[in-house]
C-alpha cells in the first residue's frame, strides 16, 4: 500500500473513531486501537501510541468548550489527579512486560465495561450531605444550570481515590482514556452529579494520558506516520460530534454504539486469545 | 502601576479574580494548544506525503522501537533544523502533550494566586509526578 493512501484511510478512520467517542463519550482512543490493530494489522504497541495522543487530542479539544459552562470542578480533578498519573506511570512500566495479547484481551474487557458503562442509569442527584474528608479537601461544589445554582456534596473520597488509581494504571498500559472507569468512580462512589463527573473525567484523562505519553513517546511506540493522520482525524471527528451532540438526542446511538464496540472488544478478545497480536 | 502589583491586589479583590475568569483562560490555552499541534502536524503531514506519499508503507507489523530519531526532544529539534517532516508531526505530537501539562501549571499559578495552600501543594504532587515520568528514565 502507498504510503497517500494508508494516511487517507487512516484520515478517514480517525474522523469516524473521534466521531463515535464524543458520541459517546468514551473518547477517541477506544475505536483506534480496534482500527489500527484489526483492519490494519498494526502492532498492538504503535496503536497504543496512537490512541494516547488521540485520547489527548479529544480532552482538550472538548475541555475548551467545556470550561465555558463553568461545570469542571478542578479541585476534584486536581486531587483525584494524584491518583490517576502514580496509576498511568505505574501502567507504563508494567507494560514492558506484559505480553501484548494480554494487553489486548485486557482492552475487550475494559470495552466491554465502557460500553456497559454508557448506557446506565446517570446519577443526578446532588447529595446534601459529604464526608468531613471531602470537607476538608475543598471538593464540595456548585454547578449552574437553567433553575438556578445547584450545591453537591461528596462522600467515599477514599474509594473514589482508589478506582481512579485502578483507572490511571489502565489508561498507561492501554492508552485510553478509561473515562468509563473515572466517571464510576465520581458517580458511584463519591456521589457527584454525572454532568460535574462527566466534565470533570474529561478534564482529567488529557492530564492522566500526557503522563504516560511522554515514557511511551521515548520508548518510540508513537510513529509520526500513522500519529499525524490520527490527531487530525480524530479531532475534526470530535468537533463534527459535539455540535451533532446540541441537536440529536444520542440516546438511540448509544446503544447502536455500544454493541458495535462490544462485538469490536470480543473479537479483540478472541484475537489475543489466539495470540495473534 | 507595577504589573505585580496590579496582580496582587486582583488576588485580594476575589470578586475581580475567581474561578471563573481563570477557568476561561484556561479553556482558551487549551484551545491554541490543540489547533496550534493540528496545525504543526498538518504541515509536517503534507510535507511527509509530497516526499514520501508514493512509497510504499514501513513494516508497522512488528515493532521497532526506539531506533528513530524523533523518539525524544533533543531528536526533534535536531531533525526540526535539517526540516525533516517526521520531525515535524513530532513536534505537533509534543505540543500535543505539552497542552495538559500547561493546564496544570496555569491551575498552579491560579491556587497560589487564590492562596490556597492545600491545592498548591496537591498541584506541585501532581506535576512532580508528571515530571518524573519526563525526566525520570522510566523508558526501561
Amino acid at each position: 500500500m502507498l504510503i497517500l493512501t494508508f494516511t487517507l484511510i487512516l484520515l478517514a478512520g480517525a474522523y469516524m473513531a473521534g466521531l463515535v467517542g464524543s458520541l459517546t463519550g468514551l473518547g477517541g482512543g477506544v475505536v483506534v486501537i480496534p482500527l489500527l490493530t484489526l483492519v490494519f494489522h498494526i502492532d498492538m504497541r504503535y496503536a497504543i501510541g496512537a490512541a494516547l495522543v488521540s485520547s489527548i487530542a479529544t480532552s482538550s479539544g472538548s475541555a475548551s468548550a467545556y470550561v465555558k459552562e463553568g461545570i469542571t470542578n478542578i479541585r476534584v480533578g486536581m486531587f483525584l489527579e494524584i491518583a490517576t498519573t502514580i496509576g498511568a506511570v505505574c501502567g507504563a512500566l508494567i507494560a514492558v512486560y506484559t505480553p501484548v495479547n494480554f494487553v489486548a484481551i485486557l482492552f475487550g474487557a475494559t470495552l466491554i465495561f465502557s460500553a456497559a458503562m454508557t448506557l446506565r442509569k446517570k446519577n443526578e442527584h446532588a447529595d446534601m450531605e459529604g464526608s468531613p474528608l471531602a470537607e476538608k479537601l475543598k471538593l464540595n461544589g456548585s454547578y449552574p444550570t437553567k433553575d438556578g445554582v445547584i450545591h453537591y456534596k461528596l462522600k467515599n473520597v477514599g474509594g473514589g481515590f482508589s478506582i481512579m488509581t485502578l483507572a490511571g494504571v489502565l489508561s498507561g498500559l492501554l492508552g485510553i482514556g478509561s473515562g468509563a472507569l473515572k466517571v464510576l468512580a465520581m458517580d458511584t462512589a463519591m456521589r457527584i452529579p454525572f454532568r460535574v463527573s462527566t466534565t470533570t473525567s474529561n478534564f482529567m484523562v488529557g492530564v492522566t494520558a500526557a503522563a504516560s505519553a511522554v515514557v511511551y513517546l521515548q520508548r518510540g511506540y508513537i510513529d509520526p506516520g500513522i500519529a499525524m493522520p490520527v490527531i487530525i482525524g480524530v479531532l475534526a471527528g470530535a468537533l463534527t460530534g459535539t455540535r451533532l451532540l446540541m441537536r440529536i438526542n444520542p440516546k438511540k446511538l448509544r446503544l447502536i454504539f455500544s454493541i458495535a464496540i462490544t462485538i469490536i472488544a470480543l473479537q479483540m478478545i478472541y484475537n489475543g486469545l489466539q495470540h495473534k497480536f | 502601576m507595577h504589573p505585580v502589583k496590579k496582580l496582587k491586589m486582583k488576588a485580594n479583590n476575589k470578586a475581580i479574580i475567581n474561578d471563573r475568569n481563570i477557568e476561561v483562560f484556561i479553556g482558551q490555552t487549551l484551545r491554541i494548544g490543540v489547533i496550534l499541534s493540528c496545525a504543526v502536524a498538518l504541515i509536517g503531514g503534507i510535507m511527509y506525503l509530497l516526499h514520501h506519499g508514493m512509497q510504499t508503507i514501513p513494516d508497522y507489523t512488528t515493532f521497532h522501537g526506539e531506533d528513530a530519531s524523533y523518539t525524544s526532544l533533543p531528536g526533534i529539534i535536531k531533525g526540526l533544523g535539517t526540516g525533516s517532516a517526521t520531525e515535524i508531526i513530532q513536534l505537533g505530537v509534543a505540543i500535543l502533550i505539552a497542552t495538559p501539562i500547561l493546564r496544570i501549571v496555569l491551575s498552579l499559578v491560579s491556587f497560589i494566586l487564590e492562596k490556597d495552600k492545600l491545592y498548591v501543594v496537591i498541584t506541585l504532587i501532581v506535576l512532580g509526578v508528571i515530571m518524573t515520568s519526563m525526566f525520570g528514565g522510566l523508558k526501561v
